[in-house]
């Protein structure tokens, strides 16, 4: 893994909200193909480290680079248009439009076709919005009102839109939140094999322990908005740190026996 | 049926029955009618488009009970115009096209009355306009197909400069709607004074929104400046505000205050007993005339309506009545012959003989202008004189110069 | 010195009355999101109401008794509109509320004036307030001073109602999240019927105030009902504190403004609007918007482009409309082509309200620039008339691209009133500049060429180029832009996040809407043969958004059936009765009722339904809406 380029590096980054620090010192960095996941009890900042990584807010101090481009500050289409795809924790789709269609629109952003006046948008593309979407496993429900999905299916709806820019990076935050367990593993399973085969980074939230021991190459933990551990799965598991705040949780994120954990 | 349903059936009620007066207004065609088309702002303006519509129907009676024009019966058709140019322009081309009129009449406001003289002589189509006032409709956008009834604003300028001329006021304010009507009148006023009496000054002007005046700010920013006189050009609903601020603040005290149309019933009635007095206004003082030609109009008005009659119904009247002398001298319907029939003639008005002037197509019909005063809780207009329009138009060198050509 | 003292506290009593009505709207649209256009509506009614009630209630009991009575009253009515008509649509498209309003408005106008006849009345005068006490040797009226004391009391009274009772806490619960206070068990219903009446209440009130003041006269309604609007933007929509001082600033800068520029008056609140809701784009007191949830009653189905069926329809109901002048008089060519222009003015807003979720309240504007650019060429450099077609809608759009680029900074009603704000900067521009616009007296003699001087001719020609306007705009909706706009609308971070600059495509969109009003403008110039500033005023802005809505925002073209539906309807009554407003608000509230999506929104879910089988696929435009409830 180390042998693969650096896609994403993360230097010092912070952002407070009224003296409150959000997020203190954060840096990290991830490689191309490699799936990386970011972990922590609520209000630990994990959010606003997401939305500073793609330009959603601006950080007070630090620093992100994508493939050696410093990007802070840039806006969310600025940062999409380097090849970044992102999925929110709660989902944001287009609900007036079909499912194929959220897919479409995206496809014509990625073709930089967005003040074409004369094109068929309901024929744009057609065929790769329905790729992407048997992919992520929604192609029976192309043609329905994206506003009647189930809140799962709306997930994997907003990784086919994320995919649909070919991205280099995808930033997914709690990607399978709302699924049931065997659904969870399913999504992760896809998203970690269109990952290597296509060279993608991927930075997760997550807070189903088993979805994230199970598909992250490396974990990192943040804890009152800063990074207490980095590591692989196992070094993480064993982090007394770690344990110290799971357990006051209430959590045990290492009983991978477990179903149904939910959020 | 619950409390909801019958307002929402209420609603239907007044829906369907608009519909069937509508559908019942349509009368059949007769050959031996003649129509004239008439357009006022009758939903936008009622308290002067309501005693000018019982004007012009007393007018059609008396034309019809006098044998009609040359033995045919005169038949009005009125539309309203919503106070929109547009929509008196729409009203027109109904009137011409599908209601087969041999000529328009009517309109209040000056840019309506302005659209449909455009219109008019786009479509070769004879146009007595009854009260817009501004003079760019027998002036410099006056053509060759529209007549004015009604004094223009630079003839109730002119009568009432002549009066103003005689007050030993020199500093003077202005206060008026900031629109074209508003803007023409003071400056018309302003000129044809500062020739009068070249020592005069000016010394402030206020131009609140028509409709929509802030009457104590407006009154204080007079007051501060310090006049001598004031020039009123406000009416309507604008007028009483304006008025009520200034008593309470005492604008008026000490100073004389000259004032467009305020001694017109329609803006004078309302102000009841807290109308100021001694305000130089120009007017209809219908108590105090007493001439034969007024008497008939005001015992038949009342006598048919059981109400007094405003200035509007006095257009309306006249209005009515200088359509069906020029349809008569005229003995055709014929737009050219119309107009030949109209230029000059001669015919009678409740204030005594008027005359279309060949020249601007302006009529000498003239205002009454005298000081008002209160008498029984109401506001009358006293000492009243009428001034013939004939003494105050424009000259016929002017009427040259501005004009355009046929 | 005591002159400027004075001064201010005039400003002050011209505020009070500004604050209590804008208060009531405030409230009303901070608890129900209803854009209460009868707000002026009430306030005249309690005008009307006080006038007849001090004249028979004698003293000073029976005087102030006569104007709380008056208020009272005005409030029941409001309840009773809540109940039968707002409860009705409350889960109806945004804005639908507005045409109800809007209706009810039309309907009271032309009431007040065959109940209370047509002449302007004057009300008493408050006893023991007549007068004016001395203050340094300038006036100040007693009135005023019960006014300027007025203002902040019933501030005060809202404050403490708002802070110290359960309901009035709920009040506020409800104006920073609608669907909470529906959690918290509260029974909505008599929640929203109690903060109508008392928004009615404070308006009627501060109608009822007037009396002593002005004339009482059926434009009350329309002189107030813009500045309130205007008062509660500026202060920020839902903050009374905020209504308070925008209707302060506005009074003072009005009554000084006018000790410099005497014609300031005409402008300045939409001045001060527009400064404001640039440099604070959630006015003085309000706060940003939380991210707007689903709206209610958005549709789910989406839009399809017309099957072949329902094209080969369309092109049926085209030529129908093309053998017109085969059948109608020179009159029906004339109105047909005054309907075809609306249907392009129509449809030009409704593209950038359905597609963009952009309502614009100041559309006419475009509409406006569009006549006057045709004025310009045809009158001063003598254009042919085919010139000034094509080159007279570029004033549109430029006005569109300047005014646009500041107005997509904002979203949902304070959009709606900078674009109103611009609009009335236009229009008095164009009233105004008397030399070059003529003021409004206009610029006439614009006529049509020779070669379409006849009626049909003309009716050919706008039908000609509405068709290919609604065309155009229906291709629109269906190409990557129209899909690229109307995500903007569903979702700005999703938008965002998949690489779309909202900005920019809402500004195309807008500079788009822009033309094609003006391209129905210079129509309409033609039409009509001279222009105004009307043609920029608020009725024609209002007008345009109640086509929208009477169509159906959710659909794809129900404008065009709205134009058509309304301008028919409205030149018909007028041209046939004087109660036209009365009836034409009937007819609105009607349909209010009977079409809560509007009426091709409507059909359309009938349709989809199956309730109306036979249509289904037959009727352009019919499957796009929403299922009913």
């Amino acid at each position: 893994m180390s042998m693969a380029p650096t896609l994403l590096a993360v230097e010092d980054l912070s952002k407070s909200y009224g003296g409150v620090h959000a997020v203190r010192g954060v840096s990290f960095s991830l490689a191309a193909g490699e799936i990386l996941a970011l972990i922590g009890p609520n209000g630990a900042g994990k959010s606003t480290c997401f939305d500073m990584l793609n330009g959603q807010k601006t950080p007070d101090r630090g620093r992100v680079q994508l493939l050696g481009d410093d990007i802070t500050g840039r806006p969310p289409r600025a940062v999409w248009r380097l090849g970044v795809g992102r999925t929110f924790q709660i989902t944001a789709t287009f609900p007036t439009m079909t499912v194929r269609e959220n897919v479409q629109v995206a496809l014509v952003s990625h073709a930089n076709c967005i003040f074409n006046v004369w094109r068929s948008t309901p024929a744009f593309q057609r065929d790769e919005a329905d790729r992407l979407l048997e992919l992520v496993g929604v192609g029976g429900y192309a043609d329905r009102p994206c506003g009647e999905l189930a809140y799962g299916d709306l997930k994997r709806l907003e990784l086919a839109i994320a995919l649909a820019n070919r991205p280099k990076l995808l930033l997914m935050d709690e990607p399978t939140a709302g699924m049931a367990p065997r659904e969870r593993i399913e999504l992760m399973r896809l998203t970690a094999r269109v990952a290597r085969e296509h060279a993608i980074g991927v930075l997760f939230t997550e807070h189903d322990m088993d979805v994230v021991f199970e598909h992250a190459d490396r974990i990192l933990v943040l804890n009152r908005g800063a990074l207490i551990a980095e590591g692989s799965p196992d070094d993480v598991r064993r982090d007394p740190q770690v344990r110290a705040i799971y357990l006051g949780e209430g959590l045990v994120y290492d009983a991978r026996h477990r179903e149904g954990a939910g959020a | 049926m619950r409390p909801g349903n019958l307002l929402l059936s209420g609603c239907l009620a007044v829906v369907m029955a608009g519909m069937a007066t509508a559908a019942t207004t349509t009368s059949a065609l007769a050959q031996s009618e003649i129509k004239i088309g008439e357009i006022n702002s009758y939903s936008a303006l009622p308290s002067f488009t309501e005693p000018y519509r019982k004007g012009w129907q007393l007018a059609v009676e008396e034309v019809n009970a006098a044998g009609g024009i040359n033995g045919k019966k005169l038949v009005v058709i009125s539309k309203d115009d919503n106070g929109k140019p547009a929509d008196a322009v729409t009203a027109a081309n109904e009137l011409v096209s599908s209601d087969g009129v041999v000529m328009i009449s009517g309109t209040f406001f000056s840019n309506i009355g302005l659209a449909v003289s455009d219109f008019a002589k786009q479509k070769k189509v004879f146009f007595l306009a009854g009260e817009p006032l501004t003079d760019a409709v027998t002036m410099s956008k006056g053509n060759r197909y529209t007549f004015r009834l009604r004094p223009s604003n630079y003839m109730q300028a002119a009568m009432l400069a002549d009066e103003a001329a005689k007050l030993p006021a020199k500093r003077w304010a202005t206060v008026a709607p900031n629109y074209e009507y508003g803007q023409s009148a003071v400056a018309v006023f302003k000129e044809l004074l500062s020739k009068k009496r070249p020592d005069i000054q000016w010394v402030g002007e206020q131009w609140p929104p028509q409709g929509k005046i802030d009457a104590g700010p407006v009154v204080q920013a007079l007051a501060a400046v310090n006049p001598e006189a004031i020039l009123n050009v406000e009416f309507g609903p604008d007028l009483v505000k304006f008025v009520r601020e200034g008593n309470t603040r005492g604008l008026f005290k000490g100073k004389s205050v000259v004032s467009f149309l305020t001694g017109e019933p329609e803006y004078l009635d309302p102000l009841k007993d807290e109308t100021p007095e001694g305000w130089i206004v120009t007017g209809y003082p219908w108590y105090d005339i007493k001439t034969a030609d007024h008497d008939k109009f005001l015992k038949a008005y009342q006598a048919k309506f059981n109400d007094y009659p405003r200035l509007g119904s006095v257009v309306g009247y006249e209005l009515i009545k200088s359509a069906a002398a020029i349809l008569a001298k005229a003995n055709s319907t014929e737009t050219d012959k119309l107009i030949a029939a109209a230029e000059g003639i001669k015919l009678g008005s409740p204030f005594g003989e008027i005359t279309f002037r060949k020249s601007d197509h302006q009529a000498t019909l003239g205002a009454f202008v005298g000081k008002t005063a209160v008498k029984d809780g109401k506001g009358v207009m006293v000492d009243s004189a009428y001034r013939d329009g004939a003494n105050f138009m424009p000259s016929e060198a002017e009427v040259e110069k501005v004009r355009p050509k046929d | 010195m005591s002159f400027y003292v004075v001064q201010f506290l005039t400003g002050l009593a011209s505020a009070a009355s500004l604050f209590l009505v804008a208060s009531g709207l405030s409230i009303i649209f901070g608890v129900t999101r209803i854009v209460n256009f009868a707000h002026g509506a009430f306030y005249m009614l309690g005008a009307y109401l006080a006038f007849s009630l001090t004249e028979r209630l004698s003293g000073t009991l029976g005087f102030w008794g006569g104007i709380v009575g008056a208020a009272l009253i005005v409030a029941l009515i409001g309840v009773v509109v809540e109940m039968v008509l707002l409860r009705r649509i409350y889960r109806s498209p945004e804005l639908f509320q507005l045409l109800a309003t809007f209706g009810l408005t039309l309907m009271v106008e032309d009431l007040v004036v065959l109940i209370w006849g047509p002449d302007d009345l004057l009300g008493r005068r408050a006893p023991g307030l007549r007068g004016a006490v001395d203050f340094f040797g300038q006036a100040v009226p007693t009135y005023d001073i019960l006014l300027i004391v007025l203002g902040p009391v019933v501030l005060g009274a809202l404050w403490l109602l708002f802070r110290r009772t359960r309901w009035g806490v709920l009040v506020r619960a409800a104006t920073q999240d609608r669907d909470m206070v529906a959690a918290l068990g509260v029974n909505q219903k008599w929640l929203f019927t109690s903060v109508f009446a008392l928004g009615v209440f404070l308006a009627a009130l501060g109608g009822a105030l007037q009396i002593p003041r002005d004339a009482v006269n059926h434009t009350m309604d329309l002189r107030i009902i813009v500045d309130v609007f205007v008062v509660v933007v500026i202060g920020g929509l839902g903050s009374i504190t905020g209504a308070f001082v925008a209707a302060v600033l506005v009074s003072e800068l009005n009554a000084f403004g006018i000790l410099i520029f005497p014609k300031i008056s005409i402008i300045l609140v939409f001045l001060v609007m527009a400064i404001v809701l640039i440099v604070r784009p959630w006015g003085l007191f309000g706060k940003p918007e939380a991210a707007a949830r689903q709206t209610p009653g958005l549709s789910v189905r989406p839009w399809q482009p017309l099957s072949f069926n329902e094209r080969l329809a369309c092109v049926g109901a085209l030529i129908v409309a093309a053998a017109l002048p085969l059948l109608g008089s020179n009159y029906a060519l004339i109105v047909g082509a005054e309907i075809a222009i609306f249907v392009i003015f129509a449809a030009s807003l409704h593209f950038l309200m359905s597609v963009g979720g952009l309502a614009s309240f100041g559309h006419a504007a475009y509409f406006g620039l569009g006549t006057y650019g045709v004025a310009f060429l045809a009158k001063f450099l003598g254009f042919p008339m085919i010139a000034c077609l094509l080159l007279g809608p570029v004033l549109g759009l430029l006005g569109a691209m300047l005014f646009g680029w500041f107005a997509v900074q904002l979203s949902g009603v304070y959009f709606a009133m900078l674009t109103l704000a611009f609009a009335q900067i236009v229009w008095s521009i164009a009233f105004q500049w008397v030399e070059v616009t003529g003021g409004d007296n206009g610029i006439l003699g614009v006529w049509p060429a020779a070669f379409v001087a006849t009626p049909a001719r003309f009716y050919w020609l706008a039908l000609f180029v509405t068709a290919v306007s609604v065309t155009l705009l229906r291709v629109l909706v269906f190409s990557p832009f129209g899909y690229a706009l109307r995500a903007t609308r569903d979702s700005g971070l999703r938008s965002e996040a998949i690489g779309l600059n909202s900005k920019r495509i809402q500004w195309t969109a807008f500079v788009i809407a822009g033309t094609f009003a003006g391209i129905s403008g210079a129509l309409f110039a033609y039409l009509k043969g001279s222009v105004f500033p009307d043609n920029a005023g608020i009725a024609l802005s209002v007008d345009s958004l109640v086509m929208v809505l009477l169509g159906g925002v959710e659909t794809v073209s129900g404008a065009v059936i709205g134009a058509i539906v309304y301008k028919a309807l409205s030149i018909w009554l007028v041209s046939y009765t004087d109660l036209s407003k009365l009836v034409l608000g009937g007819f609105i509230v009607l349909i209010v009722v009977a079409f809560p999506k509007g009426i091709v929104g409507t059909f359309g879910s009938l349709v989809d339904n199956g309730r109306l089988p036979f249509f289904k696929r037959a009727l352009p435009g019919a499957s796009q809406a929403e299922g009913a409830e």
